[in-house]
């Protein structure tokens, strides 16, 4: 007879996600997965609404990275009322930009301070009860105050172009409804010891410096856990280059060959597809091209790693040809290494968001631009967890009646179950009781992979596992909890 | 004084409020001084370990589990907080309860263009693994007793940041107008 192994995080109590894995009698893994439990019906009752209120109304998805959302929806709506993606006044795409790469910078900053930071300083094998933000704060309060500022500062820029720090109202269709003031410019560039964009390409590095030392002395753990060969897809700039906020599709497979050939996305439809399973209201995205068992592929920082040829800004490039260095070019396919391409990125974005602020076209007012509306239109933009994609119809009152969006972490749907077969495979077949060790590694596995599998997961650090050994009728027979 | 004991969740919420939180910025580090966090997110504690003097939620009740943990916070806490619309009025994730249910699951899994065509078997997910969807989104007060609510989507950081000083210190509440914004 069968078993079931269950793994609750304590957030997918709360609605979010868990784990199953069902064993056979010798207790090898027969099937695992993870169950995405949350479901909220934006696509069907978005529909009725004016076109305008999407990028107010569908950053409610997600309070982590809302600025995604809401930009997303701008650039659909943008191609709506005719003004495109590449149609925007500069000041407009400027702000935007400014918004969004602050953005990167804030989650970023907030993931590697709550959920990184723990195991670089106490150690992966530290008991649990130590490895959580609460406790880092207390011991290194440096490093705290550093994670805080930098969180801070990404936050504050955000509010200067959206209005409002979490759901602003900044982006509207055709453009942005304020400027960047000098003052605001003034607070960002020379402000007051840490708060100005200086220090915070300085703590960039530093936070670099830390993993690299951390990667050092752990080499075959960060480097063989959960790695697995995968496609990647994400945006790229028209000549190649990282592009947060705007670009073509490009994916390659495991070995770096081409297989999305840098399309425009409006026509994603004829390029991605989703399957759908009765056990998640996660849907699984997949390449048309290579079908559903071949075509999927991983997003986010580590992707977009594999998928670009060069950044653009220069701290960032030497850290970039480093990073390309470890692997001799080729595609980087180790999980773990999520951790080194976002810190990469933090340090671009910090780069990006100094340049923007030293151009004048930030204090422009012509804000937005105007054409000749359809209705239709497509938006995607690089979450930092990944490619997100909006896309929406309208009927000839302006209302909304098609929504179709397809979240960064609904990419990463079957790599993660993939990440969890691993581990499982690795860690749990064949053993006969549950140790502690088992719930670290899926743990380890599923947060490295995405962070943002449940909201909570990302935001606050740790996530909380419940594992229960049932047999076939149901009964407990062992539980762990951590 | 002892410290004050503090839980927090999220319900169907989006998780802003809890973001919005960390807005306090510096302010978590003498948080974290004063209180200390029982079922919270930010720690690994699943259940609740001892009786809380704050809960604070998130999110609005959408399916059974969501009301199983409200009321599991009810009758730990001897004070609970709904912070935010969706925890107040159920907010965003409401603008569902006009429409009935199955229209929406056909729309994310039958009809949505990137599913036409790719769902084959037509599969709408409903394995006993996933919680049953209650018909309506429920604000918290529809559900046990709240003792306060804070507005806001979400409530600005200094608004959540006032109100708990003020449970924490026990002193009366000082809100001015300012800090008070609906959006
Ligand atoms: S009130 Fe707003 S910020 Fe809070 S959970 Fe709801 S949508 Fe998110």
């Amino acid at each position: 007879m069968g078993q079931k192994l269950t793994i609750e995080p304590v957030t997918r109590v709360e609605g979010h996600g868990k784990v199953t894995i069902h064993l056979d009698d010798d207790n090898n893994v027969v099937e695992s997965r993870l169950h995405i439990v949350e479901f909220r019906g934006f696509e069907r009752f978005v529909q009725g609404r004016p076109y305008w209120e999407a990028p107010v109304l569908v950053q409610r998805l997600c309070g982590i990275c809302p600025v995604s959302h809401h930009l997303a929806a701008a650039k659909a709506i943008d191609v709506i009322v005719g003004v495109g993606p590449d149609g925007l006044t500069p000041t407009g795409e400027k702000m935007r930009r400014l918004m969004h790469y602050g953005q990167i910078f804030q989650s970023h900053a907030l993931h590697f301070f709550h959920l990184v930071s723990p195991d670089l300083l106490f150690g992966i094998n530290a008991n649990p009860e130590k490895r959580n933000v609460i406790e880092v704060a207390k011991e290194f309060k440096e490093l705290a105050v550093q994670g805080v500022m930098m969180r801070k500062f990404g936050q504050e820029i955000i509010k200067a172009t959206a209005g409002k720090k979490i759901h602003g109202t900044g982006a509207i269709a055709g453009g942005i409804n304020k400027n960047l003031s000098v003052e605001e410019r003034e607070f960002f560039i020379n402000g007051k010891d840490p708060m100005n964009i200086d220090k915070m390409i300085e703590w960039s590095k530093e936070a670099l410096q830390l993993f690299k030392k951390y990667h050092l002395e752990n080499k075959e753990f960060v480097d063989g856990f959960a790695a697995f060969p995968s496609n990647h897809m994400s945006l790229v700039r028209k000549d190649g280059a990282m592009d947060l906020y705007h670009g073509v599709l490009r994916a390659v497979d495991h070995e770096g060959k081409k297989i999305l050939h840098d399309i425009d996305y409006q026509n994603y439809l004829d390029y991605i597809g989703e399957g759908v399973k009765s056990w998640s209201y996660m849907k699984f995205p997949f390449l048309k091209n290579l079908g559903k068992t071949e075509g999927w592929y991983r997003v986010g920082p580590l992707a977009r790693m594999n998928t670009c040829d060069f950044i653009p800004s220069p701290l960032a490039q030497k850290e970039f040809e480093a990073f390309k260095a470890y692997t001799k070019g080729k595609p980087n396919n180790m999980s773990l290494h999520m951790h080194w391409a976002r810190l990469i990125e933090t340090l671009h974005a910090a780069e990006v968001i100094k340049d923007l602020l030293h151009d004048a076209d930030l204090q422009g007012t012509n804000l937005v631009a105007r054409g000749n509306k359809c209705d239709e239109g497509v938006g995607l933009i690089e979450a930092p967890r990944g490619t997100l994609f909006h896309h929406y119809k309208i009927n000839s009152d302006d209302l909304i009646t098609m929504c179709n969006l397809i979240v960064s972490t609904t990419h990463n749907n079957e790599p993660m179950n993939i990440a969890v077969r691993k581990v499982a495979d690795a860690m749990i077949s064949g053993q006969r009781s549950i140790k502690e060790g088992m719930l670290n590694a899926v743990e380890v596995a599923i947060r490295a992979y995405d962070p943002c599998l449940s909201c909570a997961t990302h935001a606050m650090g740790k996530m909380p596992l419940e594992l229960s050994l049932l047999d076939a009728t149901g009964e407990v027979l062992d539980r762990k909890l951590k | 004084m002892d410290r004050t004991i503090i839980a927090t969740t999220s319900l169907a919420g989006c998780f802003g409020c809890h973001m919005s939180l960390l807005d306090i910025d510096e302010k978590i580090l003498d948080l974290i001084e004063l209180v200390e966090f029982n079922k919270s997110p930010i720690n690994d504690i699943k259940h609740f370990t001892k009786m809380c003097d704050i809960g604070l939620i998130e999110g609005g009740c959408c399916n059974e589990e969501n009301v199983h943990v409200l009321k599991d916070f009810r009758a730990h806490c001897k004070i609970l907080v709904s912070v935010g619309e969706c925890a107040i009025m159920g907010g965003l994730p409401a603008m569902r309860n006009g429409i009935p249910l199955i229209e929406c699951f056909e729309e994310a899994y039958l009809n949505g263009p990137s599913v036409k065509g790719n769902n084959e078997q037509g599969i709408i997910p409903n394995d006993p693994e996933l919680p049953a969807l209650l018909n309506k989104v429920y604000p918290c007060h529809e559900v046990v007793r709240i003792d306060y609510h804070l507005p806001g989507c979400p409530p600005r950081a200094e608004l959540i940041w006032e109100a708990l000083y003020a449970l924490i210190t026990r002193q009366p509440m000082n809100l001015p107008y300012e800090v008070l914004k609906f959006d």
